[in-house]
């Protein structure tokens, strides 16, 4: 990090943006909340409330997990699986 | 500052963004083959491509100041047609001693199916053969992961492969790691939605460092901005980045990569 770059600076820098961001997740679920029919159990909906849980937490790696998240897995044996010729 | 957009699908762009590419500083880039928003039909369709890509491309972009450099293949989103992949891989030396060409790619996953591997295995298996360098496609959004690790898994399979002359390009914050850590090249694609912002590609540069690391545009036929690597550039100065810093990773990185190729011949600014 430059050496300018505080976190009470950065802080300053990206409070507006993020708050616009947060407003912007915020009307996005009353949206679907107000539109007809139910999407409750929908495993999209339980995605954005795991990636809202990973935001809460301290650790400085919450971008990556949030990358994960909304991953498929990775399978060690996918040669086997898709019978591919011997790697 | 002068920069090079190492991956941007210029024959989807008007001659307007050339000039516009040409005031905002940049002086070469590099445009990987890639999909045409349609499966062409036939190996001459390709061919007539990379006539396009070798040639005319070239010449649109020399009339403002910038240096066109290109790759060769069939993308991973036609590799279901095993067939007409076979017979692209095989007319692609054709252009191979064309100048500009820097190598193989984009090649890579889309879905991560079983054709799309086998067609990425043969064009590696070209690239050994012909020793040319590769640049790699990794998939969108969901399979980006999945995709990443195969990738490696299928390079790392591969003991004829020199590292540094492979980029793996549109890593993200959970694939920039690996790609580095295995000794590949990683690339940093910035789009409005679906890839990475010029923010988070500073982030990436704060905590992985500028060694082998490449930002771009991707800039193509659907949403995405040709100028965003001055928007890159921009973020890293807004920041207090030195220019130094900032110079190496749309500078000084790219000629390194592509001056390991035997067509790349370029030509400083003054």
């Amino acid at each position: 990090m430059p050496e300018k770059l505080t976190a009470e600076a950065t802080l300053e820098r990206e409070y507006l943006p993020v708050r616009g961001k947060i407003l912007e997740i915020a009307a996005a679920l009353d949206r679907i909340t107000r539109c007809e029919g139910s999407n409750m159990h929908d495993p999209r909906l339980k995605q954005f409330h795991s990636a809202l849980e990973i935001l809460l937490g301290a650790e400085p790696d919450r971008a990556e997990r949030i990358q994960l998240l909304f991953s498929r897995p990775y399978e060690e044996n996918w040669p086997v699986t898709l019978q591919m010729p011997s790697l | 500052m002068y920069y090079i957009d190492p991956h941007i699908h210029m024959v989807s762009r008007t001659t307007d963004d050339y000039e516009t590419l040409a005031k905002m500083g940049c002086v070469a880039l590099s445009e990987p083959a890639f999909w045409a928003g349609y499966d062409r039909g036939s190996v001459d369709g390709f061919r007539d491509y990379f006539r396009q890509l070798t040639d005319f491309e070239s010449r649109r972009a020399s009339n403002y100041g910038i240096q066109h450099f290109t790759w060769l293949c069939i993308n991973a989103k036609e590799a279901e047609n095993v067939e007409l992949s076979r017979e692209v891989i095989a007319m692609i030396p054709e252009f191979l001693d064309c100048s500009g060409v820097l190598g193989i790619g984009e090649i890579g996953l889309n879905k991560n199916t079983r054709n799309e591997a086998i067609v990425f295995l043969e064009h590696i298996d070209l690239a050994m053969k012909t020793d040319e360098q590769i640049l790699i496609h990794t998939p969108h959004l969901e399979d980006k992961y999945q995709g990443t690790r195969m990738i490696l898994d299928m390079l790392g399979s591969d003991s004829r492969i020199s590292r540094q002359r492979v980029l793996v390009d549109h890593v993200e914050e959970h694939t920039i790691r690996p790609v580095l850590e295995a000794g590949y090249w990683a690339g940093m694609t910035l789009y409005p939605v679906s890839k990475c912002t010029p923010a988070r590609a500073a982030d990436m540069v704060e905590i992985y460092g500028p060694e082998r690391l490449l930002v771009n545009s991707a800039g193509d036929w659907g949403p995405s901005k040709p100028t965003a690597v001055p928007d890159f550039i921009l973020e890293m100065r807004r920041r207090g980045h030195d220019e130094q810093l900032i110079r190496r990773i749309v500078y000084e990185n790219p000629l390194a990569f592509f001056g390991q190729s035997r067509n790349f011949v370029f030509q400083r600014p003054i």
